[in-house]
């Protein structure tokens, strides 16, 4: 995964697929990068996201909720017509905002 | 009635087989010429069923999954996904979006919301300590 600082944005750059194989480095790797307290809003981007299924959902919404407790935001960005199916079936549009 | 075609796959419980599986079965329904679309449900579909085995069906254990696909003279594709593992005590329940056993483990409960969305048909057989079998069906074409 590649990521772009950009002030207090962190853009991640989630590539490949994105499934419970998958899931865990996903996780660790962003949890690593949004560590840093500086980082107010993360966004996803996932333009060159292959195939995601329900895992994609608890990895963002685990993402929505860290972020959230400190006063964050989380964005996604460059769906893809199955990808967004998925988002709005969860419900997650409701709280994530898409670019 | 009998299938124009049929397939089996066999493999241990390892999330490495997540995309073997739903890769294996897209590639199988490729044959009736679906539109993108459709394989892209059916993908997901199965890499749900296919990680319920894993995670919930076995657990920390290993065990064998097992899928089945048949394409009908009909133009629908028939799909089984079993294994041999814990088994369900409540479908019902199982079946609610966002339910689920894991959410220390970020699962978000909706493997059988996306199933039941992207098929046509979702039917589960399940045993407490005598495996589950999730039955899926989708149509690929119209009937001739």
């Amino acid at each position: 995964m590649e990521f772009e600082r950009k002030k207090g944005t962190l853009i991640a750059y989630v590539t490949g697929e994105l499934d419970h194989c998958s899931a865990a480095s996903v996780r660790r790797e962003l949890d690593q990068m949004i560590s840093d307290p500086g980082i107010r809003r993360l966004v996803l981007d996932v333009s060159e996201m292959t195939f995601m299924d329900s895992s994609g959902i608890g990895v963002i919404l685990g993402r929505y909720r860290a972020m959230a407790q400190r006063g964050g935001r989380v964005a996604v960005r460059g769906m893809n017509p199955h990808v967004e199916k998925i988002f709005l079936l969860s419900g997650m549009n409701q709280v994530i905002e898409t670019i | 009635m009998e299938p124009i075609n049929q397939m089996k796959l066999e493999f241990l419980s390892v999330p490495e087989n997540e995309g073997f599986a739903r890769v294996a079965v897209s590639a199988f329904a490729v044959q009736l010429n679906p539109t993108l679309d459709v394989l892209a449900d059916i993908k997901t579909a199965v890499s749900e069923a296919v990680t319920n085995a894993i995670v919930h069906g076995y657990g920390e254990k290993k065990g064998l999954v097992t899928v089945r696909a048949a394409l009908m003279p009909t133009g629908v594709l028939e799909i089984a996904v079993h294994d041999d593992g814990c088994g369900i005590k409540d479908i019902q329940q199982a079946m609610q979006p966002f339910f689920t056993t894991q959410p220390e483990k970020e699962r978000s409960g909706m493997g059988f919301s996306v199933m039941q969305t992207f098929m046509d048909g979702v039917g589960v057989e399940s045993v407490p300590g005598g495996g589950t079998t999730v039955r899926m069906r989708k149509r690929l074409r119209a009937e001739e």
